[in-house]
């Protein structure tokens, strides 16, 4: 039993952390997040050269090879500055379904441009009718000679805008709801056929929505074994439910520290607002959510790590837990800054915002706590 | 013990149905959902309401109030929220009014309340400041008696559609000593006055309502005092009072609940409706039936008021609920939004977006944090049952 880092685990941990506090301050993010890509490629250049984009991959591919741990300190820095670089997108989902499809073609030819910085990627997966149900699939794919004709369409894309190279599901056979049947492509952002709308979120992320008209990929380009999706889809989404746990640790111990801050220096009816006792219980109470939440998070990490049965059912019980103690520190954090906390200016409902949308990422709390009662109450 | 509608009051909800159904017509909502045309569209809904006679059904009669029992207010209300229709901008009719037909003199009364109910004048509310919100009683903004006009400096913050506004009524301090609240005057403060600079703030919602107010040697002539000099905060308090019966919004948050049963009867997990899945329906009956409680909450309280008792900590306590139950709507809106939830306005039609209502759902939840914070914080409201209700 061991809860410590080892010393190349605390390096990267620190250099993150420097760089965002001396990088990433709030004006800085709220220029990125204005400009029209949503992102700075500078920033993503840096990330390069520090080597942060190369942490999960094998060493084969140029890879830093490391593991969950790695990625949740990084995520976890990353969430303390609200980074809006596509890490998820571009390393964590594109490169994690490569690395793991065994189609070494593609992952030879892309990991390393990933690595060096030179490709952005983005996993189309959701779908307008399709919600949290990664199976919900009609976009479909149908074979013609040597290559593949994709149509349909892909809505809320993290980083559909910049994306170089997009992994896109679509239905090789069955029905709509059908686990089995779904393949995953990789389709070149300029492929024709394929258009991109972008918006933007109230995190400051850009996303898109993608239609694919009739867009003609070669066989080369499926991403694992065609019709055999899910299987590859599955543990990917599940390392990244985990790094966006990180992630939300990370802004969950910003607001927490930046709220107790607030309410020893705001005076009213004479004294420190921290003073009542009515808000000391209320910031216990979201200092205890903190806590629990990266116990949970740690079980997941090293279940995941050492390849426990129990992974699947920690995992959907950490994005409840995610949720739940996200929901009380950030509101807690907006009501007890009062006025203050209600204002675009402060930073407090940034952080809010981008928990807001962790959860909703890849299942919110409902969802996961049902597909936890099936596990556990089957 | 008996919440029948009788035959009258069928007719008169009928009557009002037919109102709203004419005069709040598609193209006055369109106007109200444009930001360029919203205050003149607020306006122009609010004088057809006067113009029906049911611009202030709690007015006294002889200022222009409707008379209504407390059926027809309950009546009035749903009908209001069933139709979707916002409620009137309270600054004027519902906050500054009463203290003026309670505290003012006939010179005010017959300057300010005509203007009121015609929409004439748009109302903002000066109280809070950068370093007196809950503690209120504590603020500083200075006035000093120079001949017959007082010369005000300070700053007021949060002041909601300060942008709009012709009018300000104020708490100023115009002495500092002795007990805190026993030197605040209530003033009414031209807007055009010289020395008032106006500063927006853009809130959480990426919305503009909110901003501050700087005075400067404004100028303000003794006429527009309420009442006696050092005694505003005695005018204020049954104004709180006032503000915070209006506050639980019940009849909103039925329409608000009805719109997410809608549209979780719509939205598809996995083959399966979000009104068929156990949690969903669990959390969407929680609220019901705390609403459904702080619904006969309201009609209790509202039926003391109307047989001469005075709103006391009980309206801390609708607003308690009430806000409670608002955000909690609005949570669950945004969950159902999934994905959606976070998405700002942009050039995409519904249509092209593949999502309906995730844009509205962000802008209320998110302006919707701010109701357990303004008209007293739920805190402070708690306070004040422990200690005038339950003598702690
Ligand atoms: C959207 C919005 C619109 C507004 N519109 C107006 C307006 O038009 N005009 C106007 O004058 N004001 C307006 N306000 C201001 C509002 O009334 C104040 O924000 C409110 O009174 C709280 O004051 P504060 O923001 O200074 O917070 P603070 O008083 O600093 O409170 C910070 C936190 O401490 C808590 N707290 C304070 N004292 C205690 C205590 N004794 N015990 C326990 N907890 C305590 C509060 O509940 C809060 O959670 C508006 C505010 C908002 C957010």
């Amino acid at each position: 039993m061991n809860f410590d880092f080892t010393e190349e685990q605390s390096m990267l941990r620190d250099s993150v952390a420097r760089y965002v506090q001396d990088s990433y301050d709030i004006e800085t993010r709220r220029t990125i997040a204005d400009s029209e890509s949503g992102m700075s490629a500078a920033q993503w250049q840096t990330f390069a050269e520090l080597g942060w984009l190369s942490v999960p991959f094998a060493e084969e591919h140029g890879g830093f090879g490391g593991g969950p741990v790695d990625t949740m300190l990084l995520m976890e820095e990353f969430g303390k500055g609200l980074v809006l670089e596509p890490y998820l997108a571009t390393v964590l989902l594109f490169g994690g379904l490569l690395q793991r499809s065994g189609s070494d073609a593609l992952a030879a030819e892309y990991l390393p441009k990933v690595i060096e910085g030179s490709c952005q990627g983005a996993f189309a997966y959701l779908e307008r009718q399709s919600r949290f149900a990664l199976n919900d699939v009609k976009t479909s794919a149908t074979r013609d000679g040597e290559s593949y004709r994709l149509s349909g369409e892909k809505v809320v894309v993290f980083n559909g805008a910049n994306a170089d190279a997009l992994i896109v599901s679509a239905r090789t056979s069955g029905e709509q709801y059908d686990a089995d049947g779904i393949s995953l492509f990789l389709v070149p952002a300029n492929a024709t056929g394929l258009e991109v709308k972008t918006y933007k979120q109230m995190d400051g992320q850009t996303v898109a929505n993608i239609t694919l008209d009739n867009v003609e990929v070669p066989a080369g380009a499926l991403v694992g074994e065609a019709g055999a999706g899910m299987a590859l889809v599955e543990p990917v989404v599940q390392s990244a439910i985990v790094a966006l746990g990180a992630e939300a640790l990370g802004i969950m111990a910003q607001l927490n520290a930046k709220t107790l801050e607030y309410t020893k220096t705001r005076k009213q009816f004479g004294v420190a607002i921290g003073s009542f006792q009515a808000l000391q219980h209320r910031m216990v109470d979201t200092f205890m959510a903190y806590e629990q939440t990266k116990s949970l998070l740690y079980r997941a990490v090293c279940e995941l790590e050492e390849g426990a049965d129990s992974a699947p059912a920690t995992i959907h019980a950490l994005k409840v837990m995610v949720e739940r103690a996200g929901k009380l520190i950030y509101g807690e954090a907006i009501q007890l800054h009062g006025g203050m906390g209600l204002t675009d200016e402060l930073d407090i409902g940034h952080y809010a915002k981008r928990l807001m949308m962790i959860n909703a990422t890849f299942g919110n709390g409902d969802y996961h706590q049902g597909r936890f009662d099936e596990l556990r109450c089957a | 013990m008996d919440t029948r509608f009788s035959p009258e009051d069928i007719a008169f909800r009928d009557e009002v149905r037919a109102f709203f159904k004419r005069a709040y017509d598609e193209e006055l909502q369109a106007r109200l959902a444009d930001k360029s045309s919203f205050k003149d569209a607020v306006v122009d809904w609010q004088k057809r309401l006067f113009e029906q006679g049911w611009i202030a059904p709690n007015w006294p009669r002889e200022y222009g109030g409707t008379g209504w029992s407390p059926t027809q207010k309950y009546i009035y209300e749903s009908e209001r929220a069933a139709h979707g229709i916002r409620d009137v901008v309270p600054f004027g009719l519902q906050m500054v009014a009463p203290v003026i037909y309670t505290f003012g003199n006939d010179e005010q009364k017959e300057r300010f309340l005509p203007r009121i109910l015609r929409s004439d004048d748009w109302w903002c509310q000066g109280y809070s400041e950068p370093g007196s919100g809950s503690d209120l009683a504590s603020l500083k903004t200075r006035a000093v008696l120079d001949g017959d006009e007082y010369v005000v400096n300070g700053a007021k913050i949060w002041t909601t559609y300060a942008q709009y506004a012709d009018w300000i009524f104020c708490l100023v301090r115009t002495n500092s000593e002795g007990k805190k609240q026993e030197g605040i005057t209530f003033l009414l403060i031209d807007m055009k006055s010289p020395g008032i600079k106006v500063n927006p703030i853009v809130s959480i919602d990426n919305h503009h309502s909110l901003n501050e107010v700087e005075f400067n040697d404004v100028r303000v002539p003794v006429a527009n005092r309420i009442g006696e000099q050092d005694k505003g905060w005695t005018y204020a308090k049954a104004l709180l009072a006032h503000e915070r019966t209006t506050i639980a919004g019940v009849a909103d948050s039925k329409r608000g609940l009805e719109t997410v049963r809608q549209e979780a009867s719509q939205e598809i997990n996995g083959g399966v409706r979000l009104l068929d899945d156990p949690l969903f329906r669990k959390r969407l009956s929680d609220i019901e039936i705390e609403l459904m409680a702080l619904e006969f909450t309201e009609l209790r309280v509202l039926a003391t008021v109307a047989s001469g008792g005075a709103p006391g900590a009980e309206s801390s306590l609708l607003k308690i609920k009430g806000t409670e139950i608002q955000q909690a709507i609005q949570e669950l809106r945004m969950d159902l939004a999934a994905y959606y939830q976070g998405v700002l306005p942009n050039d995409l039609s519904a249509e092209q977006l593949g999502h309906e209502f995730g844009s509205a759902a962000r802008q209320s939840y998110m302006y919707g944090r701010a109701a357990t914070v303004y008209g007293g914080s739920n805190e402070v409201q708690k306070n004040i049952i422990a200690k005038a209700v339950l003598g702690l």
